[in-house]
């Protein structure tokens, strides 16, 4: 059973519709990817999906439950956790009062231990645990939102766009640490304007254009597709 | 000699002396003040009033950061459910223990009340919707006398009860232990206590779980409700925490003075209070104790030193002390605020990121 599911989802910004009834379904254990250019209705659909904007009954189900009227915050109590695009740290907190943030909701005594972890994951972060988040470089913020998140034990983590903006070393580096993170059991939905490192890594891809899923499939399967190839990498056809 | 200073600092009594003698001088100070005129104890005692104003905005301005111009509508509610509930207007006269606490809750509810329709406003958007809030509040006692009077309108509610405890009326002097407790020492140590209490409480809020939901509010709601914190029902909180304090303030206010007006509640007094957040520094609790003693006392210093200087330096009055001060009182805030941003006593926050800032 999948543990993300989604059924005719539409969005809609006054008159305009930014998603137009798209289906998508993650399953546990998947890392998914959601590739499109810029406008392409990625970022909405991250939004519907994590509460941020509503949605029509049965459009957004995640783990068995309707997320219909489900207030954003209780998503992510739920386990679906975003990871918000241009990475949304508490610039003015430290890095070590980030990730005490990341586990609000958590009562239980194995916060140190995770914490540890993340520490593990990135090493940069335990460098730096004093240091206010707002002084991070670009791909150091990233890993910050990304441990944050994990602190919080997700079942999924939706990732809005985390190598935007990163130089292409920095980028390639969360990537897969991202994919490291899906192999530890961690179900990930990723979108990604980066389409050629996201299809290497990823299990399955949606590509989506002017608001609607136009392929889907194997990530291996659409990276050899010539119009993947073609629209999306910077290849010629043929 | 500073060796012996820095060995005495070293003890591990040290704080504790400390405290001791702060303890002391503060329980010895409504009587050296007395001393000079009992006015000094009034002033002190609206000064502490003013620390409860302060530390009521600091929460909501300070912690979750949310700019509030309206908060002194708060301090009204107070002060009119008290003086309404305790005087000869309705021929109520409740006991203070009774009124305060319901006089807190009211102002709560009002909290709730402009934080509801607000929740989605930042900055200076709901600067705006508040200080109009201010404004309603303030307008509306001054107009609710007629078809029905409640209010009494511009006159005012006079002869509000003091407080009564037992065989103590504290509008009258005792003596006790040889010593005269008059009126205004006598809320004086009341005050004192309730201070107690209140920074007890603001300090202990600050370090909790609800003011690390603040923090994170303040710093970026949408990954606050991201890591599955309610954000509407934390920002309600803080405005309506907020509004207690000031609820409290006010029914205190109200028996202090014996009388309550619209006029007590205008615009400039919220101005004022902001002001004592920002100059003391805003989000730490005891920044924002230093800006309200000193916005408090200043002022009056002024009133007492700028017209006998005048009248030796020139022979007469030249400029009203009610306008000097006021242009004192000004280029002292805008000086504090580029010498220290922060504040006097920046939280460690705004220090963090203000140091970082400089190249």
């Amino acid at each position: 059973m999948s543990l993300l599911e989604i059924r005719g989802l539409e969005v809609r910004y006054g008159g305009i519709r930014a998603v137009k009834g798209i289906d998508l379904e993650v399953g546990a254990g998947e890392m998914v990817c959601l590739i499109g250019a810029n406008g392409a209705g990625k970022s909405s659909t991250l939004r519907a999906i994590s509460g941020l904007v509503p949605t029509a009954p049965g459009a957004v189900r995640f783990d068995g439950g309707d997320f219909a009227g489900i207030p954003a915050f209780r998503r992510a109590r739920a386990g679906l956790v975003m990871v918000p695009e241009g990475r949304g740290v508490f610039a003015r907190l430290s890095v070590e009062e980030n990730l005490a943030m990341g586990a609000y909701v958590r009562a239980d005594a194995e916060v140190q231990p995770d914490r540890a972890r993340v520490f593990e994951i990135f090493p940069r972060l335990a460098e730096r645990s004093r240091q206010t988040a707002g002084t991070l470089s670009g791909g150091e913020q990233q890993m910050l939102a990304i441990g944050r998140a994990l602190m919080s034990r997700p079942k999924l983590l939706a990732l809005d766009e985390p190598s935007m903006g990163l130089a292409p070393i920095a980028a390639q580096k969360i990537l897969q640490v991202i994919r490291d993170i899906n192999r530890s059991g961690v179900t990930v939905l990723l979108v990604e304007q980066n389409a050629r490192s996201a299809l290497a890594l990823a299990h399955r891809a949606y590509v989506m254009e002017s608001g609607e899923i136009t392929l889907s499939g194997e990530a291996r399967a659409l990276l050899a597709d010539p119009r993947v190839r073609e629209a999306y990498l910077g290849e010629a056809a043929g | 000699m500073t060796g012996s200073i820095a060995r005495l600092k070293r003890h591990p009594a040290a704080p504790w002396a400390g405290a001791a003698i702060v303890a002391l001088a503060l329980l010895a100070l409504p009587f050296a003040l007395a001393a000079v005129g009992t006015a000094w104890v009034r002033i002190t005692n609206l000064a502490i009033l003013f620390v409860f104003l302060s530390l009521g905005l600091n929460i909501v301005v300070g912690f979750a950061g949310l700019l509030d111009l309206g908060y002194v509508a708060f301090y009204a509610v107070g002060a009119y459910v008290y003086a309404l509930l305790a005087s000869p207007h309705f021929g109520i006269h409740w006991p203070f223990w009774a009124i305060l606490p319901l006089g807190a809750a009211v102002a709560a509810l009002f909290g709730v009340l402009i934080g509801a329709p607000t929740l989605k406003l930042r900055g200076d958007y709901l600067a705006i919707v508040t200080l109009g809030f201010g404004e309603i509040v303030r307008i509306f006692l001054n107009n609710l006398s007629q078809p029905v009077n409640i209010t009494n309108g511009p006159q005012g509610i006079a002869r509000i009860d003091p407080f009564r405890l037992g065989g103590i009326d504290f509008s009258k002097s005792d003596n006790f232990l040889g010593l005269s407790f008059s009126g205004p020492i006598k809320y004086y140590y009341l005050l004192l206590a309730v201070l107690l209490a209140v920074i007890f409480i603001n300090v202990r809020l600050q370090n909790s779980r609800i003011g690390r939901a603040w923090e994170a509010i303040r710093e970026d709601e949408i990954a606050a409700r991201a890591m599955g914190i309610d954000t509407t029902r934390v920002k309600l909180l803080a405005f309506s925490m907020g509004a207690t304090f000031g609820g409290v303030a006010g029914g205190m206010f109200s028996a202090i003075q014996g009388f309550v007006s619209p006029e007590s509640f205008v615009l400039v007094e919220s101005i004022m209070v902001v002001s004592m957040v920002v100059l003391g520094g805003m989000g730490n609790v005891w920044g924002v104790i230093l800006g309200a003693v000193l916005l408090s006392f200043v002022p009056e210093i002024l009133r007492f030193t700028v017209e006998p200087a005048q009248k030796q330096l020139f022979g007469r009055m030249i400029i009203e002390p009610e306008v000097i001060r006021m242009l004192i009182f000004g280029f002292a805030l805008v000086l504090v605020m580029t010498l220290r941003p922060g504040g006097l006593w920046p939280s460690t926050v705004r220090k963090r990121e203000l140091a970082e800032r400089r190249p």
